[in-house]
């Protein structure tokens, strides 16, 4: 008996290598022709239009004023400017956003797993709230309903080196010449070397609220992923429920919880570009003013693609970096 | 590529031309220039108008969901032209923002929309509008409370002012302030409803905007008499209907309409004698005005690719410019805005239309 003879070769539609790769090929192929045909149209469109792509119009003055500015900026500087100053705007709120969105959420996903009944129950009240509510709603109602019945001039709620008006929040901060000034009313209007405005006010609260209920949610499938017997070693050791969680559940969850994690950042912020809803001087805000004035609906949309995913690319490779961080490493 | 372009080109034109065909009839009467968009207008059977929806006299939505406004009878002596009915309009509603963006895609033939004609907006380097006549002359003014004793714009300095973003307005008012030399904190907001809710929440000490549009909004406030208007009026507002770019032939039978509204008035023919001009003109050969206005004679609804008789039905729609003006923001109406500059040219005023001829 000599050996078996070889099986003949598979015709090549059944063959398991050259298959994936044509399918591959015929898919890159449709999205290309689906590009070029898009490309195509909007040349054709804006050719038609009597309108090209140009950049030129970056470097002309603005014309317009911005309600806040981290940066010097007046009407007289050039749009690039201007836009600058609404993506510093637009990286505050997400910055700050990130860091109280990311301990509320640790808060109450942790409650979650909290002795107290009543704990337990608040915390998925406010989930399932929250998160039911569409974001630009709850974004006017924190700016129209809350923040603006804030009282004005003499009513506003004062506390020592702090002020609460309608107008923003103002807090006693070093002055001219290093002296320490507290908030004061100048002609009915509060004035202190440190404002923050309640247009980013509500904007915050209303993006840290949103985005800490998600957050709970990762927080607690990351906890409820690590074996019950975890918790049960510990506490046979004499470990308090506090240290139990500290160090030895919250480790173990962060691996599920980080990928998590990622998404919520990235969509706060996104969201943070539902800013104009609530008249907070963000990027997207003054490229719509831009694109209004100038009409380069092509060029601002593009500039506006760029930043958001610029921004996003950033959250993530962060993020991706922690995670590796936190990963199980076997020797 | 290229050859890939081509071929795309062709078959949508071929696809389209078909389509044209398919609906219209292809009748090849040769009627005229046919734009495309007429043949889209016609072939779709309604008008889709851009309007703002909100604002009382010049478009607002009635309980009943019935719109009405000059911006609206604007869009309705349109549609009369074009469709030979004025209840053939299909509106969009549009904050200032969206408005060029949805003319320009074609998702709206027409944009009636209180916009102001400027050049920006007019020049092929800037949003490339083709602008019709101006139905409105504006001018932006600032309202604040009586209560705060704001008597001028001086009064403004380092306070907040609440306005529209992608107006002309924001523009407008960062020029005056600069020249006066106030610092200010303009409050933009999408859309004019959460642009008055912030002014009257008291975030802003004053709102700016057309003085007309000020004067519309007022009327919806809880206490419409206890703000005013500063005597300072800040710019030119001309308020003008506009198509895209591209298509002249549109532009042209859209300028017409609306210039023959204003001749109508001119000429005094309203909504209640236009029978009997008519029958008027009929009889009467020596009339030679009023029966080419009239389309008896000659071929000015050809010319535009309209129907003959296309200023009656626009005038038996709606009535003149005047009859328009008076119903929607006029003395008579809740507006109570006085004709001022918007009164015919023989009268002192701006409202001029070319000859008919």
């Amino acid at each position: 008996m000599g050996p078996a003879p070889l099986p003949a070769a598979p015709p090549w539609w059944r063959n398991r290598r050259l298959l994936p790769w044509l399918i591959q090929a015929g898919v890159g192929l449709v999205v290309l022709v689906l590009v070029a045909f898009l490309v195509g149209n909007l040349v054709r469109n804006l050719t038609a239009a009597g309108l090209l792509l140009s950049w030129s119009w970056l470097d002309n003055p603005a014309g317009f004023d911005l309600a806040e500015s981290s940066i010097p900026f007046s009407a007289s500087q050039p749009y690039w400017l201007g836009l600058v100053a609404g993506l510093v705007n637009t990286l505050k709120v997400v910055l700050v956003g990130l860091v109280g969105a990311t301990l509320l959420g640790t808060l109450l996903g942790a409650a979650a797993f909290s002795g107290n009944g009543l704990l337990r129950r608040l915390a998925r009240i406010y989930v399932e709230l929250v998160r039911n509510i569409p974001l630009l709603l709850q974004l006017v109602f924190w700016y129209f309903v809350v923040f603006l019945a804030l009282p004005n001039g003499l009513q506003a709620w004062q506390l020592p080196g702090l002020v609460l008006a309608k107008s923003g929040l103002y807090l006693a901060w070093f002055g001219k010449g290093l002296a320490w000034q507290a908030p004061q009313l100048v002609d009915g209007v509060w004035q202190a070397p440190l404002r923050l405005t309640v247009e980013f006010g509500a904007l915050l609260t209303g993006l840290v609220v949103y985005t800490a209920a998600f957050i709970a949610e990762v927080v607690r499938g990351g906890i409820a992923s690590v074996p019950q017997g975890q918790w049960e070693a510990a506490r046979a050791l004499g470990f308090s429920p506090q240290l139990t969680l500290g160090r030895i559940v919250m480790p173990q969850a962060l691996r599920v919880i980080v990928p998590g994690l990622n998404s919520q950042y990235i969509s706060l912020a996104k969201n943070s570009s539902l800013a104009v809803a609530v008249g907070y001087t963000d990027l997207y805000s003054v490229a719509e003013t831009t694109l209004n004035q100038t009409g380069r609906a092509v060029e601002v949309v593009l500039l506006l693609l760029g930043s958001y995913l610029v921004i996003d690319l950033l959250i993530s490779a962060l993020m991706n970096g922690l995670n590796r961080l936190v990963q199980l490493r076997e020797r | 590529m290229p050859r890939l372009r081509q071929l795309t080109a062709k078959l949508s034109v071929g696809i389209s031309l078909g389509a044209l065909c398919a609906l219209a009839g292809c009748a090849g009467d040769g009627a005229g220039i046919e734009s495309q968009k007429l043949a889209t207008i016609k072939g779709r059977g309604t008008l889709v108008c851009g309007v703002d929806g909100k604002l009382p006299g010049f478009s607002f939505v009635g309980p009943d969901g019935s719109y009405s406004g000059l911006d609206v009878e604007v869009c309705r002596a349109v549609a009369a032209a074009v469709l030979a009915d004025p209840n053939k309009v299909e509106y969009r509603d549009l904050n200032s923002s969206e408005r060029f963006a949805a003319l320009s895609s074609g998702e709206v033939d027409l944009l009636s929309r209180n916009t102001t004609l400027t050049l920006s907006r007019d020049g092929a380097g800037g949003n490339g509008l083709s602008f019709a006549p101006t139905v409105f002359y504006d001018g932006q003014g600032v309202m604040v409370p009586v209560a705060s004793g704001i008597k001028g714009l001086k009064d403004l300095a380092g306070k907040p002012i609440c306005v529209e973003s992608g107006t002309t307005t924001e523009l407008n008012l960062a020029d005056r302030m600069r020249e006066i030399n106030a610092p200010y904190t303009p409050l933009k907001f999408q859309t004019g409803d959460q642009t008055y809710a912030a002014y009257l929440q008291d975030r802003c000490v004053a709102v700016t905007s057309d003085r007309s549009q000020l004067a519309a909004k007022r009327t919806s406030f809880p206490n419409p008499a206890g703000h005013t208007l500063l005597p300072e009026v800040l710019s030119k507002e001309p308020l003008t209907p506009a198509t895209v770019n591209g298509d002249p032939a549109w532009a042209d039978a859209v300028r017409w309409t609306i210039y023959a509204l204003m001749q109508a008035e001119e000429l005094g023919i309203t909504q209640a004698n236009l029978q009997a001009k008519l029958a008027e003109a009929k009889a009467n050969p020596n009339l030679a005005d009023l029966r080419r206005f009239l389309g008896v004679e000659g071929d000015f609804g050809k010319q535009l690719g309209l129907p003959a008789d296309f200023v009656v039905k626009v005038i038996a729609a709606g009535g003149n410019y005047g009859e328009i003006f008076e119903r929607s923001v006029g003395v008579g109406s809740k507006l109570k805005l006085e004709r001022g500059l918007n009164r015919q040219w023989k009268d002192g005023g701006l409202i001029y239309s070319p000859p008919f001829r």
